[in-house]
């Protein structure tokens, strides 16, 4: 009995830390399950897999209602609130030994999650190939279709 | 008294959270040969539901879990 394995295709566009850790999971996870995955990495979603960028992606405290520590909400738009934000989730996240965004990077490529790179927005952001991490391919819409058409879950981020 | 459980490999994912206790057992698992037992040791308490799901989907067998404070074992065979 061989049955189609089944498959998840995630579309990640946000380049936040927050933003960059589901589609990691999902996929990871997925692959844990036995299930094909596969992420289109497109707009701000890009700087998830950018060399440069991955392992200083932020939070933003502005407009980001849920923040923890009750302030005015525009408060987040002053100097070095970002920096402050991150700093805190950081801080969080290593205390209840989340991976890191570079780690859960490792284990998708290990485990054969299907990385691609949007050229479009790749294009309009001047990111070139070498600017990504190793493992990536390269496509458009139609790549992402061709693969999301056979998925039993299909999400954006 | 119930039949002790023959353990092959014990697989330490205590401290790790979502997703890592999962990645590791699958991988873990695919080391074993058919019939195997695997022992995944978490304090993560997403596991017991996780490892449900994942023995569900994957098609190998929870045999038992224990609680010992904080850590949750989980005795899975190897199906195929």
């Amino acid at each position: 009995m061989t049955e189609k394995p089944k498959r998840i295709a995630l579309i990640a566009s946000k380049g936040t830390l927050d933003m960059a850790y589901p589609p990691l999971i999902l996929a990871t996870a997925a692959i844990a399950m036995d299930m094909e995955a596969g992420i289109f990495f497109t707009f701000y979603g890009l700087d998830i897999i950018n060399k440069h960028k991955y392992n200083s992606l932020k939070v933003p405290p502005l407009g980001n209602p849920a923040m923890p520590v009750p302030m005015p909400n525009i408060l987040g738009a002053l100097p070095g609130m970002t920096a402050m934000a991150t700093m805190m989730m950081k801080s969080w996240m290593s205390k209840a030994n989340v991976a890191s965004i570079p780690k859960l990077l490792d284990m998708a490529r290990e485990g054969g999650v299907r990385m691609i790179g949007c050229q479009m927005t790749m294009d309009v952001m001047g990111v070139k190939k070498e600017d990504l991490i190793d493992g990536i391919e390269i496509g458009g819409a139609a790549t992402f279709l061709d693969f999301a058409v056979d998925a039993n879950i299909s999400l954006f981020v | 008294m119930a039949e002790d459980i023959k353990v092959d490999s014990i697989l330490d994912c205590k401290g790790l959270v979502c997703p890592e206790p999962i990645v590791k057992t699958n991988i873990a698992i695919k080391k074993l040969q058919v019939g195997q037992v695997l022992v995944m040791e978490s304090t993560d308490a997403g596991a017991t539901s996780d490892m449900h799901s994942w023995a569900k989907r994957t098609g190998h067998q929870l045999l038992k879990e224990e609680a010992a404070g904080n850590v949750l074992k989980f005795y899975v065979k190897k199906m195929k």
